[in-house]
């Protein structure tokens, strides 16, 4: 029995594996609210201008009669239907609130994409030529992996934004660079795990290149646990560039990030909550429907489960 | 044991000298000239030569790094450029804070996470472990700062006037003053030499403080101040552990063994509360040291909301205003937290399980 | 024969999985009388342990026990209160395991391990408990007790570990000892060993032991009795002896005749063709149906479309078969037979 059932394992095939995966993907409760709620978070960022009723940067003053900080007029909720209604309040320059929340979206979304891009990149590249090398090579590439991690990662975020400057740009690096060791270290041991697995033996003794065995064999293989990686690194990533943005380190203002959005009001909580409210419920929504898919894709993909 | 203690120790130096050197080259690479940034804009280029003399800037970097590696040994980790007093000082100021803040996170978190996790994993797929784990994912994808916020608007604003009330900031009501322990016991310690400093550091816990002394009214101001940035802060960590808690207790709980137990005639929560949980423990215990990196991250956000004068917030204003000293003094003193934990977190394995042998 | 000491009547255990209801033990009729050992014989998946774990409710989820009765001591089981069956777990009925060292919890020391028996059943104070959990491990045979007490499971090898496993089983000299596959996980010569540990102890304490193998040798060696399980079903029962001269189920002469006999010379093994049906989809009529030589030989309709009684065939030999049972009156299926 067993040996039987290792040979099967062994000999699933790539495709039937990804839909295998994606079957069980589909009956996951996590991995369905979690990839429902980011469906129409892009929806949300591609169709911006159509939801967003105002222009995430323009100041009402004047042309509509608002108050500073005004809290929410919500026609449903008995505000005046004479009163133009802005659902999530008017923000401290006179600017509707839910339209910067909505085109916020791009932002956390575009933030989460390309840092999680680039540190995928990197340390793909660093965790393969470590693992695959090994010797002083691997020694090298991971004790510097070790000295970046041994910094709380927000703290290594701000210094080294500190060193580029203030910026949405360099927040990003900054995320990308801090949360690179990880993917080094998956995909390092996949590396490791799969080096002397007969498959990956018998196309070396074949005469395949480096090149070839690295990219053709090791790689596909090691793609399981770094898409769950990733997947839970744009949560990290979104929720560190928002906390460098509320910091003052981030997108700078009147770009419509909800981390700035918070951080620019956050001592009106008192008197204005809504201000506050709203850009970090928009945040926790965002990171929960990445943690939840993430999840999802763990328990999907965990050998353990598919008993 | 201790051999092992001793090599982890050894081992943990070029971490250490990494460290430094990674803080030391990032610290100069940080654009700017610390003579304008605080001498100001009009600083003549007299005025600022004599500054950089004074801090030793005029070296090249490479001599700066040596000399500062020979004063680190030596215990001394130079003077802040901002407040012209030294490092040390200033640490022994703020580190307290956060440790204080730290340790209340983790309990909380530690004490509602693990029984949480059990709960959820005993009662599997029940409306509990629903419950449980959908707060646990909303408590992971959490803004600290913006549940930071929005505690202070709850707590200090709806709940004024109730018993619930809680102050949204500071750490200690103004007026009231904690009374350092050994000044209340009449000892003459002085202001300088190791036995201050290590005095001094506890005394700065001001609820620990306070227990020593006895003070119940500085104790209640102080544990008031302190409950909700530790709430704010406990979040992520309790869910993170809650989750663990649980995943590790279902892979325990189909283990033969436990069956075995229940065989033997165990009572089901002596067979979960004993032979399970002690075998749960290993990924628990593992996690929980994780925490304490993102407990210094979130200390830097827990400590903004809420005007906690802490080493997150000082650390983060440090490299706003370029202050050398400073920053690496306090990541020299992060880092060594970080490696004694992780060695404490190792060392505690063998307690847990005795399979593991140290070597 | 006497009173039976533990009468299984009806016991039905389904597993309600993603895929359907897996009838994993599905209408069990068992008896075990006082120091008889039944030997419980079946291939894998058939449903030998599952009717174990139920006799002591042990059934974890999604499995649960649907319809049954177990009379222990003139006590239904299975409408026993959790602590009322904690009293019985261990005490009365006890029970070993086929891996071993599994089935030891690894963070404490067995002697620990052991001396908590007394300390639950028992209310023994812990000095007490250890030094009886020393005088057990002496029992079974481990050497050097006192210091082997002091030893976590990770320690021993497999045969000691299950001496262990005896030695916490028969603490306190239950009635009733179910032993599941207790020397399968073990190399070859310690088997013996161990088996003949379990008579030994049996023997002198008087214990009933329920043996679960799959190893027919083993049965014909050691049980009084035995019955055979096929699909979540007894298709057979004998005394030892009567059963292997005269099996009468095909089954259960497909399982003998796969036995390869020293001496015997043979072209090749023989073994039963096809596979167990699917436990949530099976077919009406005799679950071995599919898989019957006789039923294609004799031409029988009547084992797809209805499932045989368990009758006796002979003095205390049982038997689910339509070979030996007239056949109920002919179905307007059979009739079509040309």
């Amino acid at each position: 029995m067993a040996t039987s059932s290792e040979v099967s394992a062994a000999e699933i095939r790539p495709a039937s594996l990804w839909r295998l995966t994606w079957r069980r993907l589909l009956r996951q409760r996590s991995a369905q609210v979690g990839g429902l709620i980011l469906l129409l978070l892009v929806l949300t960022a591609i169709f911006a201008p159509v939801i967003a009723p105002y222009d995430p940067l323009e100041v009402l003053i004047g042309k509509e009669d608002v108050r500073k900080r005004e809290a929410p007029c919500i026609h449903l909720l008995g505000c005046p239907p004479d009163k133009p209604q802005h659902i999530m309040g008017i923000d401290g320059n006179f600017r509707d609130v839910f339209s910067r929340v909505i085109y916020g979206t791009r932002v956390s979304l575009f933030v989460g994409f390309t840092t999680v891009t680039f540190a995928i990149i990197a340390g793909t590249l660093l965790g393969a030529i470590s693992g695959y090398a090994g010797g002083w090579v691997d020694n090298v590439i991971m004790r510097l992996m070790d000295v970046l991690m041994a910094f709380p990662s927000l703290l290594l975020a701000i210094a080294i934004v500190a060193v580029l400057g203030r910026g949405l740009q360099n927040a990003l690096l900054a995320i990308a660079i801090v949360s690179t060791p990880v993917y080094a270290r998956v995909v390092r041991a996949s590396v490791l795990s799969l080096k002397e697995r007969e498959f990956v033996q018998a196309s070396r003794a074949l005469g395949a290149g480096h090149a070839h065995i690295l990219l053709r064999r090791i790689l596909p293989n090691a793609l399981p646990p770094l898409i769950v990686q990733a997947t839970l690194g744009v949560a990290t990533a979104i929720l560190d560039a928002a906390a460098l943005s509320f910091l003052g380190l981030g997108a700078q203002p009147p770009t419509p990030e909800w981390g700035t959005m918070l951080g620019t009001e956050r001592n009106q909580v008192f008197t204005a909550p809504h201000l506050v409210f709203f850009p970090g419920l928009a945040i926790m929504i965002t990171v929960l429907a990445f943690n939840l898919l993430g999840d999802g894709l763990r328990d999907a993909l965990d050998p353990r489960l598919k008993q | 044991m201790l051999q092992y203690t001793i090599r982890r120790l050894l081992l943990a130096i070029p971490v250490l000298f990494g460290i430094l050197l990674v803080t030391f080259v990032l610290a100069r690479a940080i654009p700017g000239d610390p003579c304008k940034a605080m001498l100001g804009e009009k600083a003549t280029p007299e005025v600022c030569e004599r500054f950089y003399e004074e801090h030793g800037l005029n070296d090249p970097v490479p001599v700066q790094f040596a000399v500062y590696m020979g004063k680190v040994l030596r215990g001394d980790l130079g003077t802040s450029i901002r407040f012209s007093r030294p490092v040390s000082i200033i640490i022994l100021e703020r580190l307290p804070t956060t440790v204080e803040l730290s340790l209340a996170a983790l309990t909380l978190a530690v004490l509602i996470g693990i029984p949480l996790g059990i709960i959820s994993a005993v009662y599997r797929n029940s409306p509990v472990d629903v419950g449980t784990m959908v707060l646990a994912n909303t408590g992971v994808s959490m803004p600290v700062y913006w549940l930071g916020l929005i505690l202070a608007y709850t707590f200090a604003l709806l709940l004024k006037d109730t018993p619930f009330w809680l102050p949204p900031a500071g750490r200690l009501s103004a007026g009231v003053v904690a009374k350092p322990f050994y000044e209340v016991f009449g000892w003459d310690v002085g202001t300088e030499g190791a036995r201050y400093f290590v005095l001094e550091f506890f005394a700065n816990m001001y609820v620990l403080n306070s227990l020593i002394t006895r003070d119940w009214a500085v104790l209640k101001d102080a544990l008031q101040h302190l409950a909700l940035p530790a709430m704010a802060l406990s979040t992520i960590p309790l869910s993170i552990i809650a989750r663990m808690t649980r995943s590790s207790m279902l892979e325990v709980l189909r283990q033969d063994y436990i069956k075995a137990a229940r065989a033997k005639g165990l009572r089901r929560h002596i067979v979960i509360l004993k032979h399970a949980l002690r075998n749960a423990l290993l990924p628990i215990v593992t996690i929980i040291g994780l925490q304490v990196g993102l407990l210094f991250s979130g200390a830097v956000l827990t400590e903004t909301i809420f005007s906690f004068a802490g080493v997150g917030r000082m650390l983060f204003e440090a490299i706003t205003a370029r202050d050398y000293p400073v920053i690496q003094g306090f990541t020299v003193v992060i880092a060594l937290i970080y490696v004694g934990v992780n060695l404490l977190v190792d060392l505690s394995y063998v307690l847990v399980d005795p399979r593991i042998r140290l070597e | 024969m006497t009173q039976p000491l533990l009468d299984v009547r009806g016991l039905k255990t389904y597993f309600f999985t993603e895929d359907g209801v897996v009838k994993a033990v599905d209408g069990v009729d068992l008896q075990v009388y006082p120091g008889e050992i039944l030997g419980l014989v079946g291939e894998s998946g058939c449903g030998k342990s599952v009717t174990s774990f139920s006799i002591l409710r042990l059934v974890d989820e999604p499995g649960r026990i649907v319809e049954g009765q177990v009379w222990f001591e003139g006590q239904n089981l299975l409408a026993l209160d959790e602590a009322a069956m904690s009293h019985i777990r261990g005490n009365r009925i006890s029970m070993i395991f086929q891996q071993p060292k599994s089935s030891l919890n690894p963070v404490f020391s067995i002697g620990d391990q052991i001396a908590e028996v007394f300390q639950v059943h028992q209310g023994m104070k812990k000095k007490a408990a250890w030094a009886k959990a020393v005088e057990l491990l002496r029992l079974v045979g481990l050497p050097d007790p006192e210091s082997k007490a002091h030893a976590y499971p990770h320690q021993l090898s497999g045969g000691q570990a299950q001496r262990v496993m005896i030695a916490m089983a028969l603490a306190l000299r239950p009635k009733l000892l179910i032993a599941d596959e207790p020397t399968t996980a073990l190399d070859v010569t310690i088997q013996a060993q161990i088996m003949d540990l379990i008579l030994e102890l049996r023997e002198r304490f008087g214990t009933a032991v329920i043996l679960i193998s799959h190893d027919l040798g083993l049965i014909a060696e050691a049980a009084d009795r035995v019955a055979v399980m096929y699909a979540g079903r007894i298709v057979e029962q004998a005394p030892v002896r009567e059963l292997f001269a005269r099996p009468q189920h095909p089954y259960t002469q497909g399982l003998i005749a796969s036995v390869p006999v020293l001496g015997r010379r043979q072209e090749r093994l023989n073994t039963i063709p096809g596979t167990v049906p699917n436990l949530v989809n099976l077919p009406p009529g005799c679950r071995f149906a599919s898989r019957c030589q006789a039923r294609v030989e004799q031409q029988l309709e009547v084992c797809t479309q209805t499932e045989p009684d368990l009758l006796p065939v002979a003095e205390h030999h049982l038997v689910r078969c339509w070979l030996y049972q007239p056949q109920p009156q002919a179905t307007p299926a059979a009739e079509q037979t040309p």
